[in-house]
């Protein structure tokens, strides 16, 4: 039997737009050479690749020469953090993150820690977000950094990080590194001087872009220590022949992702709300993670005393592709730390599920997931529905 | 809308006598020139200031991020209006002195009033207004000699006007109002900052450049055209003139012993220059000579290549550092243009050991046994000449792929 697949993953990547396809075949024909070389089509490569730029510069309201082009968000992310630290031991070696980051933050703070740095997590309540109190009571004169996720990937709450950034700039001399991995072309997101982030990270395949392309763009020039050594590329922050039609192929879809986002946002915000009736129909069998105010794009939920396995794989069977609670924990048996931190029911943390939307999901698709829902919930769960 | 106009003071024109009003012509000119992408502007000159009616926000925004740039401006400020009632007032003083709620300043209220039927004496509406804007602000404390912040406000007929940001404007005076020059313009740090000066100084120019294909690349020429191209920001157009200079060089080359071949070389450039200068009625040469920089900007050096002419030579830079001119590049946006390394007419068939004290006499000794004044006729009738702006947009190949 041939079932009509329905996507529903769009957290863990998406996929590419046809026009970023095009552009990305469209550089590899014609402008293939090094951006680095001399000659006229290196000269033309790198034009384009400072359009590029500029296109991503102009969109989070900076400076070209401040937008860096990485292989992705771990990469941006690595880099950014253990960047920043190093570079910034004269002012302290303190450093605040959340306890819901990313693992490609956690473990750049760990592998910190290693180095003598010191490091503390904000706390999450059950929402899944931080105290800006606790953060006012936790920074010091001699902190350097706070590194911050604007969306959590598992769950979808979104972080004060405007409020947070304004604390940070007040009471310390402290970089303010925003994780937008998951908010990006979802939120609005720029630099905004004392009132936002001093530096971003962005991944291209969650954008519908492709994977291994990514941004770390910075508000201004800060003081950091790269660790790609080599040609000098990207400023000397950053090297490593540049990827152009990756650079390219991300600035096209960050642009399309912001000239689309409110459209995008309302058909999300709307889906998320026929899925949220339909599971609360459930009752106590179902625990909602994603508040409604988390960001649109995700709903995260979990089934009691069922693992997160079973019901994938069940809901696989009618086409229907979800995730555990994020893709690259979900090899794992462990629970998440994410969902560990949320302190929910210990019913509900072997089984967490996150639906995440993307450009390409339609209404039918929606519909047709609310049917299989409930079929696979009477198949698995039957006994306690009824 | 609050805003009404945006008032400007001039810079040291209102130290000139009776050239004046030319002055005064001649900047507001240069505004119309400048924003000729907003349609007319409405300005009204008066004695030592000037005024643009603004016509909504966007337009307000478009000025209010180019005005800095425009010589002969000393400072500017936007100003707001409202009805002749105290309420009115009173919310716009607010709205205005919003702008400065993030920094510790001391201020105070100023008032003028010409309409002498409104109710109130200055004295009643200074404190009235005084007494709204202060306990809405902490970071505010009153001090009436040499305050940070006045706010100033003036009952007119018409409206209350209103305004408190003074915006420091560029200085200098308006470009044209001292006459031309022909800027020597290699692509590197130097030359472009030395046209700036001048240009903040009021001087009109022309620029030349020397072109060595294929010695030189294409790329290094695009290079020099984006910074005269980036000069004309600051309220001029300007023509670029591209010498073909191929056969002088190799002839130097050939003909001249190595070790002052570059004084020879400075020469010839000089001697086309001249003859260029005197073609588009130029007053001067600007080069971006700074003392002792290189071997060729030592006094000996400067004197054997100053003797090929009489015209005046302007060195703006001839006692600065490097890094301060690195400084004005990196202000005014050619720093990043100028460090992309291509080979220029300078870099190309420098000597190993260029000699940085050449004797005149030795020099003329060397050069007199080569013809050098045909070439020279031959290049300036075959230069290429280059209007910036550029009118039109060129077509962008990118646009689809972004």
């Amino acid at each position: 039997m041939k079932v009509n697949t329905i996507y529903l993953d769009n957290s863990a990547t998406t996929k590419p737009y046809k026009e970023v396809m095009q552009t990305f075949m469209a550089v590899n024909e014609q402008y293939y050479a090094n951006p680095a070389s001399i000659h006229a089509m290196g000269v033309e490569s790198n034009e384009l690749l400072m359009r590029a730029r500029e296109q991503v510069a102009d969109i989070l309201k900076t400076d070209a020469k401040n937008v860096l082009f990485t292989s992705g968000g771990t990469e941006s992310n690595n880099t950014a953090i253990i960047g920043l630290a190093r570079g910034n031991t004269h002012k302290g070696k303190h450093i605040l993150t959340t306890e819901i980051e990313h693992p490609s933050v956690l473990e750049s703070v760990k592998q910190l820690e290693k180095e003598g740095f010191e490091i503390e997590y904000l706390r999450v309540n059950a929402q899944g977000v931080i105290s800006l109190d606790e953060l006012k009571a936790k920074i010091r004169k001699d902190t350097i950094l706070v590194s911050m996720m604007h969306v959590n990937n598992e769950m979808g709450a979104i972080q004060p990080i405007f409020e947070a950034a304004t604390i940070v700039h007040a009471e310390s001399r402290a970089a303010f590194h925003v994780d937008a991995v998951q908010s990006f072309g979802k939120l609005p997101l720029t630099f905004k001087g004392e009132e936002g982030p001093d530096c971003i990270t962005i991944s291209g395949h969650k954008i519908h872009g492709f994977k291994g392309s990514g941004v770390l763009a910075f508000q201004k020039k800060m003081q950091w220590q790269p660790y790609a050594l080599g040609g000098g590329q990207e400023f000397g922050l950053r090297s490593g022949t540049v990827a152009v039609p990756q650079a390219v192929a991300l600035s096209k879809a960050a642009r399309i992702a912001v000239e689309t986002m409110n459209e995008r946002q309302e058909k999300y915000r709307n889906w998320q709300r026929e899925i949220r009736a339909e599971l609360e129909q459930f009752g106590d069998v179902v625990h909602i993670l994603s508040t409604p105010e988390c960001a649109a794009h995700i709903l995260s939920f979990s089934v009691r005393d069922l693992k997160g396995e079973v019901l994938i794989n069940a809901l696989q069977k009618y086409g229907v592709i979800v995730s555990t609670s994020s893709a690259c924990s979900s090899k794992q048996t462990k629970t998440s730390h994410v969902v560990e931190a949320l302190n929910i029911d210990e019913h509900f943390k072997k089984g967490v599920i996150r639906v995440s939307f993307g450009a390409h999901v339609t209404s039918e698709d929606i519909a047709q997931f609310i049917q299989v829902i409930k079929k696979v919930m009477m198949e698995l769960k039957g006994e306690l529905l009824l | 809308m609050i805003w009404k106009e945006i008032l400007i003071r001039y810079g040291e024109l209102s130290t000139k006598g009776r050239n004046k009003m030319d002055f005064i012509r001649r900047l507001r000119e240069n505004i119309r020139y400048a924003f000729a992408d907003l349609g007319h502007l409405h300005i009204r000159t008066e004695r030592d200031r000037m005024f643009i009616a603004i016509q909504d926000e966007a337009q307000m925004n478009v000025l209010l991020a180019g005005l800095p740039k425009i010589f002969g401006i000393q400072s500017f400020s936007p100003v707001a209006a409202c009805d002749k009632d105290m309420d009115a007032m009173k919310q716009l003083a607010i709205t205005i002195m919003d702008t400065f709620k993030h920094e510790q300043l001391t201020f105070k209220v100023e008032v003028k009033r010409t309409d002498k039927t409104f109710p109130l004496d200055s004295h009643s509406i200074q404190r009235e207004i005084g007494g709204h804007v202060l306990p809405q602000y902490q970071n505010l404390s009153v001090k009436v000699k040499h305050p940070d912040v006045e706010l100033r406000v003036e009952v007119r007929h018409d409206s209350t006007y209103m305004m408190a940001q003074v915006i420091p404007g560029a200085g200098g005076m308006p470009v044209g109002s001292n006459g031309k020059s022909l800027l020597m313009l290699s692509g590197g740090i130097d030359s472009p900052v030395a046209g700036y000066l001048m240009m903040k100084r009021g001087v009109r120019l022309e620029a030349i450049h020397f072109f060595s294909p294929p010695y030189t690349s294409q790329n290094s020429l695009e290079k020099v055209k984006v910074l005269a191209n980036e000069l004309t920001k600051f309220g001029a157009s300007i023509r670029l003139h591209v010498i073909p200079f191929t056969e002088i060089q190799v002839l130097i080359k050939e003909k001249v012993p190595s070790n002052v071949s570059m004084t020879t070389t400075r020469r010839m450039m000089l001697k086309v220059a001249d003859k260029v200068r005197e073609e588009i009625n130029a007053l001067a040469i600007v080069t971006g000579e700074s003392l002792g920089q290189v071997a060729s900007q030592t006094l000996e050096s400067l004197t054997a290549i100053n003797a090929v002419t009489n015209t005046p030579i302007l060195r703006p830079l001839i006692s600065s550092d490097k890094l301060d001119i690195i400084e004005i590049a990196e202000k005014i946006g050619t720093y990043e243009t100028s460090i992309q390394p291509f080979e220029d007419c300078c870099t190309i068939f420098t000597p190993a050991s260029p000699k940085t004290k050449p004797k005149l006499e030795k020099v003329e000794h060397y050069e007199s046994f080569s013809d050098f004044d045909d070439l020279i006729e031959r290049a300036v009738k075959n230069r290429e000449v280059y209007i910036f702006p550029k009118k039109e947009q060129p077509t962008d190949k990118f646009a689809d792929l972004l």
